[in-house]
């Protein structure tokens, strides 16, 4: 057969694309090989893993559940982000000691794992002093990934893994879901493949970067690509040709990335002794405690919102938790505003570094709106900056916007197809509206169901989705409601115990 | 584990009930108190417990994080233990006589961390929803 019949052989027809519901024959028709498996997850990323992980202890069989993906484990596209953003292998991450997605029940706790492994008691004394007497204590970014890779192998999660890129899930007349899949080239007979199942879960990630616009127009405007950075994309350029020239960096953002490359400028400064001087502008710049009353109060200074996590640590299981789980539409909007807000943990170490900048006049921060951002005639970067200061022209050889800001949920394809055929909505913050259970409103098929967790869901009756501890709460909702529709078991308390032992001892979890 | 005080309250209850009753069934023989005094202390610090949990609420509210730090729950033996050494002094406790000073610390301290280590870690091991409830068990 000639390889252009092959290829187009098994394409997405027409019918196809036009149909919210496709029954099996239109499917067939198409000639799209159809697999079927109980429980697909998209994705592959730390959302896919945590809940097969969940699923897995739950008593699914490997041959019930499949994951779609692009990328070859969990952690990939996590360790990519964490090394731009400037938190290479020994750094530590922003989570807390017992969230960790290798483990379910969060015990041992990271603190205690290194406590045992290194034999020492250092970590164990510091979680006692936090966050009092220490900085939160928080894993190293290599030892999480160690850790997600004994798991990945204890649940045999590169036996479900398929690789390709998932294009659509629409709903099958008669219940379930048809998931399309785009193998990677010359990987199979045709250009897609679809999976029949009963259940599906979408845990795709941040749907995307989106850039400041001022810094986005002047990217398009002279397709300076940089000097002008994300900190999300690789910009190691950037440090590198600050050693070997003197420079000024503008920083822009009050989170902890902006926290981070502060650090990296800063240690580098140190260091191979540079002369780097650093502008920082905050959009909202905080000179101290904020909130509206004694019960809600944020500590904050020297432009910075304090925190140290994500978000208020009672998200995860305390009095927030089960306060956002009763509230809707406007009113849990008005809750998500009033916990919310860019912010970034007081760390000893920042604090130094920065109190150091600030009396050696290398280090300046201030409020300020960028209108604008030029190249000047020698060169430079000039930003257009109006604020509480008036408007100044502030110049720097560089740019690094820090702000994170993150693309709507539709730009991502898959989200895209299922909010305009799939009959999903968009909650509160525009995100993906889901259940408590996190089952996306409104895509319910027959006796199957969708599910989806990550930073698509924000906005729902849970905040802190797009953590790890997040992505665990979601899991064990989904792998709870799923039991109770008879997909794997109920995880009781002695079955707990008893695949905690398993865990513990590196045993592998057993089929069925 | 971030409690919400429903949690607050149920944990104690549960963790003095089974932790607390085993390191006191085994203490009480070394300390050379009888019985029926160390049980009665151990009720005592559940019943002014469910008080306190009221109290470390509301001081609870103060805080952005709304989170209760684990030292906080190893500190507070101390007010805790006070209080009830003083009411057990002053022979305000029913059913209890007297108790060597010696031997109310050694009990006093050997459940206070029993209970205390079981609830930063082991608890979530047959708990497997508990830390996301904030502590409740029902």
């Amino acid at each position: 057969m000639p390889e252009r019949e092959l290829r187009d052989r098994g394409d997405l027809t027409q019918a196809l694309l036009d149909n919210a519901t496709w029954p099996d024959s239109l499917v067939a028709e198409a000639g799209i090989p159809v697999y079927d498996v109980p429980l697909v997850t998209v994705g592959g990323g730390i959302g896919s893993f945590v809940l097969v992980d969940y699923l897995r202890i739950a008593g699914v069989p490997t041959a019930d559940i499949r994951v779609l993906s692009t990328i070859d484990n969990p952690w990939q596209t996590y360790e990519y982000l964490t090394r731009v953003s400037q938190i290479p292998g020994p750094e530590r991450i922003r989570s807390d000691s017992s969230s960790r997605p290798d483990n379910i029940w969060g015990f041992p706790s990271y603190a205690l794992s290194e406590a045992w492994r290194e034999r020492t008691l250092r970590p164990l004394v510091h979680v006692l002093g936090e966050p009092i007497f220490a900085d939160y204590w928080t894993p190293r970014v290599a030892d999480v990934f160690k850790s997600m890779a004994r798991e990945s192998g204890r649940i045999g999660y590169p036996t479900m893994l398929v690789k390709g890129v998932v294009r659509m899930v629409r709903r099958r007349a008669g219940g379930g879901y048809f998931t399309v899949l785009t193998p990677p080239v010359g990987t199979g007979p045709t250009k897609r493949v679809a999976y029949r199942s009963r259940f599906v879960h979408l845990a795709v990630g941040y749907p995307g970067l989106r850039f400041l616009p001022d810094l986005q127009e002047f990217r398009e405007k002279y397709g300076d690509f940089t000097r002008v950075v994300n900190a999300y994309e690789s910009h190691e350029h950037v440090y590198e040709a600050l050693r070997t020239r003197p420079g000024t960096v503008m920083v822009r953002g009050g989170g902890i990335v902006a926290s981070r490359v502060l650090q990296r400028l800063m240690d580098d400064r140190e260091r191979f002794g540079l002369q780097t001087k650093i502008v920082h502008i905050f959009r909202t710049f905080v000179t101290g405690a904020h909130g509206p009353h004694l019960w809600s109060r944020r500590k904050g200074g020297d432009g910075w919102a304090y925190q140290g996590f994500n978000y208020p640590k009672s998200v995860w299981g305390g009095q927030l938790k089960a306060k956002m789980r009763r509230l809707d539409g406007a009113e849990r909007a008005t809750e998500y505003k009033r916990m919310g807000g860019t912010n970034t943990p007081k760390r000893r170490r920042w604090q130094q570094q920065m109190r150091a900048g600030r009396e050696g006049g290398w280090y300046e921060a201030s409020q300020g709106l960028v209108e604008r951002v030029e190249p000047a005639a020698d060169g430079t970067l000039v930003s257009l900056v109006t604020g509480d200061a008036g408007t100044r022209k502030i110049g720097a050889d560089y740019i690094i916007d820090c702000t994170g800001l993150e693309a709507d949920i539709a730009e991502h394809r898959v989200l895209a197809d299922l909010l305009a055929h799939g009959g999903a909505g968009r909650n509160p913050l525009g995100r993906l509206e889901v259940e408590r259970h996190f089952e996306v409103k409104g895509t319910a098929s027959g006796d199957g169901a969708l599910y989806a967790t990550g930073a698509a869901t924000l906005g729902g009756y849970f905040p802190g989705v797009d953590t790890f501890l997040g992505l665990q709460i979601g899991a064990q909702e989904i792998t709870d409601d799923l039991a109770r529709r008879g997909f794997g078991r109920r995880i009781g308390s002695v079955r707990s115990t008893t695949q905690w032992v398993r865990w513990a001892f590196g045993r592998p979890v057993r089929e069925g | 584990m971030v409690p919400v005080l429903s949690g607050r309250i149920q944990t104690r209850l549960v963790l003095l009930l089974v932790v607390g009753s085993v390191v006191t069934a085994v203490v009480t023989p070394l300390v050379g108190a009888d019985y029926r005094t160390t049980f009665a202390v151990l009720a005592a610090v559940a019943v002014l417990g469910v008080g306190w949990e009221l109290l470390y609420h509301l001081l609870m509210q103060f805080r952005w994080e709304k989170d209760w730090p684990s030292l906080f729950g190893l500190l507070t033996a101390v007010p805790e233990g006070l209080l009830l050494w003083l009411l057990l002094d002053a022979g305000l406790l029913p059913t209890v006589d007297t108790v060597p000073l010696a031997a109310y610390v050694v009990h006093f301290a050997a459940v206070w961390l029993a209970v205390w280590l079981v609830a930063n870690g082991p608890m979530r091991v047959p708990f497997l929803r508990w830390r996301f409830r904030g502590g409740r068990l029902t």
